[in-house]
């Protein structure tokens, strides 16, 4: 079948997709998007979070098919082609990154976090990422990246105080 | 033949790190940037134009003869390339780590469930997997073997009073799943009196669930034929030299024509130590003449690399009415399933370090490591100690119930200190804060108790499931410590080689360290930029791509690498180092005897002189490339144990606050704290991260994590049902990192990665005791363990 969609803001279009193939799937094999990442491919990592029309979903559960006229947005799209998003460089600063693999799928879901809580509480971003394992950090810096992401992008309108 | 569109590492100046950072201080990634932009190359992103998907066939059975394999529908299938099976192996048709007892592919057995059978290669993954579903194998079903101590013979342990002394010889009457018989390895250690008597004595018997790595990236790669009949494989392993070893022989071809680059590696934790698709995929590729990828799924994940040993132990201590430990007797079996893997080491760890970081005078303890058809095991972070932590640790509470003493007292009391014996005979020689660990952690503030006000559900057992508000919830608080070694053990000529170059680029000096030791995440690209930084004095370093086109740098594990590969790094610099300064003492024409470099010159302190690099190099490129060795260890003596066997020991130890829901059985984790010994920190916030991390893969031993097996058939190999801590099971940490130099050691280090992972497991089952009361000998401790249903 024939696939078009929107990805990070450029319309793509794929021929020969197989109706078993996942978006996961056609962004990492046939998009040339490899970011967004398949751990488990059974819906319990989250390391594959995209946004679908603006909503954070799995990538490996969404049927290629569905994805039709639709928009994507993936790690790839979060920084422009220079700067990174606070968001990444939150991760980066706070040391939240070690192996990575679980990282574009935690960037996708703080990035949403962020846009709909401006300054979470710890305990809502423990329920935001609790569908985002990681294996290697024990989660403590992905906290510390979060405060720290949600502190500079609320900065500039709050001046920094908190 | 090109290599791959997207190169595994990303090309070198992607991995040049910020501008500073030395030893000592928080140094970016250098592989950070292009991990969150996604674009960082793991060994499931690789692909190329042309190329083939590859996939296994697994055995279904734990143990069966196979009397025959069809491929003949498989290879009819559209879009299949290539089938393989054993026959299309063209050298040693086994492989392993320390034995080579395991098929590339299965022979005329298979001796557990998910063994490879055949390989496909197709155009796409799901065309592979159908024609794999088409190949018909013939199997002749065996009954299997799924208990070590069935497997070697020895009686099963039902009373808890009988005395260790009781384990009688292998009887060998048990079917024989390897020709040499169902023994892989039995470590003795024996010091002091071998029949001592005590005051007060306590028994336990223990158990030890297996456990997966579950690093989140897949087992993958992909190989390309090359022109000279060769393979280049890029993959995510964590020794590149010991597959190349591996795959040469399986492939008979010479070193030249196999050549490993490391691809993006997604974690590691001693999962990718052992082959999993590396053979597979240069077969098929060598077969097809194209490039050929693999990249398992989670479920086959769980099936293709070793786990940790399920263990089960038994124990005496006894002591005197004071407390001070007199003897321990220790039998320990771990269960190594049907190949050898690392098993042999893990037995020597489990063995030699077995009663904990206590003296001891009189030790008598038998380890043992077994084949069955259960899956195979061998290495995972901790190796062999992380199941003995959790025997000596419930051991030595048990035994402060019977002394009415208090736990912390009782370890302090007995704990090693720098100039003491282990079992083993070995005098520690360099610092063992192990008291200090403990008062540090008792000095701690205790955790407020939720519930004193408004109830938050989400600090409630159960959290929003909304099972309790409190009532039936008790608090308990457990302590715990633990010590490993460091780097390879018992003999082994354990090196790194590093390749250091120094020139002149953009009119910048640029160091470029060249090493073949894997980065699995830990930041040790990042540890030999700053080494690099610090011993060259430049700002710019380039961590080359990790390939075998430089000597083995050993493998990441024990952790060992910052030890070793930091210490190949630094000698490497001191030699270019050593050419620098000569150069400039003949361009000033003496000795001047504190010339040292900073800030991209050469410099004295004492004299006004400072000779920027870019000068003294000119167009010149300074090269060094060395072995770096450890100081040597020696083998044990085969009856006593005794010998210098280790290099280094950690030390960590951790506190554990729980609340437990008595009634529901439910746990929650209220916080986790950690004191650890890393003689110096090369990278505070990376060490910190260690010690995270190794915290979490604790607990989950300790509260959920395991591999469910039943008559050697696994039954949750999947994220829904072998459950790994989440954000919401973490607690908050509070971690002190301790600095006492190790002064056999580069910069005092002492390695960081394993400690923490034993000690955080045996903290959290003892505060789950000390909130239930009940004696808890199995983990994970399951909530039927807790309720009694
Ligand atoms: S890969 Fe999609 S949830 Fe794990
Ligand atoms: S950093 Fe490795 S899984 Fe999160």
């Amino acid at each position: 079948m024939r696939l078009t969609c929107t990805v990070n803001g450029t319309e793509q279009h794929v021929d020969d997709v197989w109706e078993g193939e996942s978006l996961l799937y056609v962004l990492r094999e046939r998009m040339g998007l490899p970011g967004s990442k398949n751990a488990c491919e059974q819906g319990e990592c989250g390391s594959c979070t995209v946004y679908l029309d603006g909503l954070p979903v799995c990538a490996c559960l969404v049927a290629a098919g569905q994805a039709e006229g639709r928009q994507i947005g993936t790690v790839e799209g979060l920084a422009g082609p220079e700067a990174l998003h606070p968001v990444q460089q939150a991760f980066l600063d706070a040391g939240a990154v070690q192996c990575g693999f679980c990282t574009p799928g935690l960037l996708v879901a703080t990035h949403d976090l962020i846009a709909r809580h401006g300054r979470p509480s710890d305990a809502e971003t423990r329920e935001a990422l609790a569908g985002n394992l990681c294996r290697c950090t024990g989660y403590e810096k992905i906290l510390d990246a979060v405060r720290l992401a949600a502190d500079r992008m609320a900065e500039p309108a709050a001046g920094g105080d908190r | 033949m090109s290599t791959p569109t997207r190169t595994p590492t990303g090309a070198p100046e992607h991995l040049t790190g910020p501008g500073s950072g030395g030893v000592g201080d928080d140094a970016q990634r250098p592989d950070g940037v292009l991990k969150v932009r996604g674009e960082f190359a793991y060994g499931s992103d690789l692909w190329m134009e042309d190329m083939l998907w590859g996939v296994t066939l697994r055995s279904p059975h734990p143990y069966a003869r196979i009397r025959s394999v069809d491929t003949s529908a498989a290879l009819a299938t559209p879009g299949v390339s290539a089938v393989l099976t054993s026959d299309d192996v063209p050298g040693e048709k086994v492989y392993g780590l320390e034995l080579a007892d395991q098929p590339v592919l299965a022979l005329d057995v298979v001796r557990y469930q998910g063994e490879p059978v055949a390989l496909v290669a197709a155009d796409h993954p799901e065309t592979a997997r159908l024609a794999a579903a088409r190949i018909h194998v013939d199997y002749d079903v065996l009954e299997p073997v799924t208990d070590a101590r069935t497997a070697l013979g020895h009686p099963t342990w039902n009373q808890v009073h009988d005395s260790t002394a009781e384990v009688t010889e292998l009887s060998r009457e048990s079917a024989h799943l390897h020709p040499e018989g169902n023994l892989v390895r039995h470590l003795k250690v024996r010091t002091g009196d071998p029949a001592p008597t005590a005051d007060v004595v306590v028994v336990g018997e223990y158990e030890v669930g297996m456990q997966d790595q579950a690093f989140l990236g897949p087992e993958a790669g992909l190989a390309v034929p090359a022109e000279d009949g060769g393979v280049e494989l890029h993959v995510a392993t964590q020794w590149l030299h010991v597959d190349q070893k591996q795959i040469c022989s399986a492939l008979a071809l010479p070193p030249e024509q196999v050549r490993l680059t490391l691809a993006g590696v997604g974690g590691a934790f001693g999962g990718r130590e052992d082959l999993s698709m590396h053979v597979h995929a240069c077969l098929l590729a060598l077969r097809t003449g194209r490039p050929v990828k693999m990249s398992y799924n989670r479920e086959e994940s769980f099936f293709g690399h070793v786990h940790r040993h399920p263990a089960t132990m038994r124990y005496e201590h006894g002591a005197t009415r004071d407390g001070e430990l007199v003897y321990v007797k220790a039998a320990i079996y771990f269960d190594g399933g049907a190949y050898a893997s690392s098993t042999p080491a893990v037995v020597g760890n489990g063995g030699t370090m077995g009663i904990g970081p206590y003296v001891v005078p009189n030790v008598h303890v038998d380890c043992y490591g077994a084949y069955t058809n259960n899956p195979p095991c061998g290495a995972m972070r901790g190796f062999g100690s992380v199941q003995t932590a959790f025997a000596y640790e419930s051991q030595m509470d048990a035994l402060a119930a019977e002394l009415d003493m208090d736990p912390v007292e009782l370890r302090c009391r007995n704990a090693m200190e720098e100039g003491s014996a282990t079992p083993t005979g070995q005098v520690i020689d360099s610092p063992a804060p192990v008291v200090e660990l403990l008062r540090r952690l008792e000095a701690m503030p205790l955790p407020a108790r939720s519930g004193d006000g408004e109830v938050d559900l989400r600090d409630m057992p159960g959290g929003v499931s909304n099972t309790t508000h409190g009532e039936g919830v008790r608090r308990g608080v457990g302590y715990a410590v633990a010590y490993k070694n460091v780097a390879f053990s018992e003999g082994y000529d354990d090196h790194s080689t590093a390749r250091v170059r120094l020139e002149v680029v953009g009119g910048e000096p640029t160091a470029t360290v060249h090493t073949a030791a894997a980065e699995v995440g830990q930041g040790l690209v990042t540890v030999e930029q700053q080494i690099a930084r610090t011993e060259l004095g430049v700002e710019r370093v380039v961590v080359h791509p990790k390939d075998t086109s430089v000597g083995s740098a050993g493998s990441t594990s024990a952790s060992r690498q910052t030890y070793v590969t930091g210490g190949a790094v630094k000698a490497a610099c001191e030699k270019v180092r050593e050419q620098l300064v000569a150069r400039a003492e003949r361009l000033v024409g003496r000795t001047v005897p504190d010339l040292r470099l900073a800030g991209g010159a050469v410099v004295s302190d004492s004299e006004d002189i400072t000779v920027p690099l870019a000068d003294l190099l000119g167009d010149d490129v300074l090269e060094e490339t060395l072995e770096w060795r450890h100081r040597p260890t020696e083998a044990i003596d085969p009856e006593t144990g005794q010998g210098f066997a280790h290099v280094q020991y950690a030390f960590s130890a951790h506190r554990a606050v729980v609340d437990v829901d008595t009634e529901l059985g439910l746990v929650k984790v209220v916080e986790m704290a950690c004191t650890q010994d890393v003689g110096k920190a090369i990278n505070p916030q990376a060490v910190v991260g260690q010690i995270q991390g190794g915290t979490a893969q604790g607990l989950g031993l300790a509260v959920m994590e395991e591999i469910l097996i039943q008559d050697g058939k696994v039954r949750n190999p999947s994220f829904t049902d072998y459950l790994i801590p989440t954000i919401l099971d973490m607690p908050p940490m509070r971690i002190e990192v301790l600095e006492y130099a190790d002064p056999h050691a580069p910069y005092g280090l002492r390695g960081v990665g394993e400690a923490p992972n034993i000690s955080s497991g045996p903290a959290v089952l003892a505060a789950i005791r000390a909130a239930t009361g009940l004696p808890l000998t199995r983990v994970p401790v399951r909530p039927e363990h807790i309720t009694g249903t």
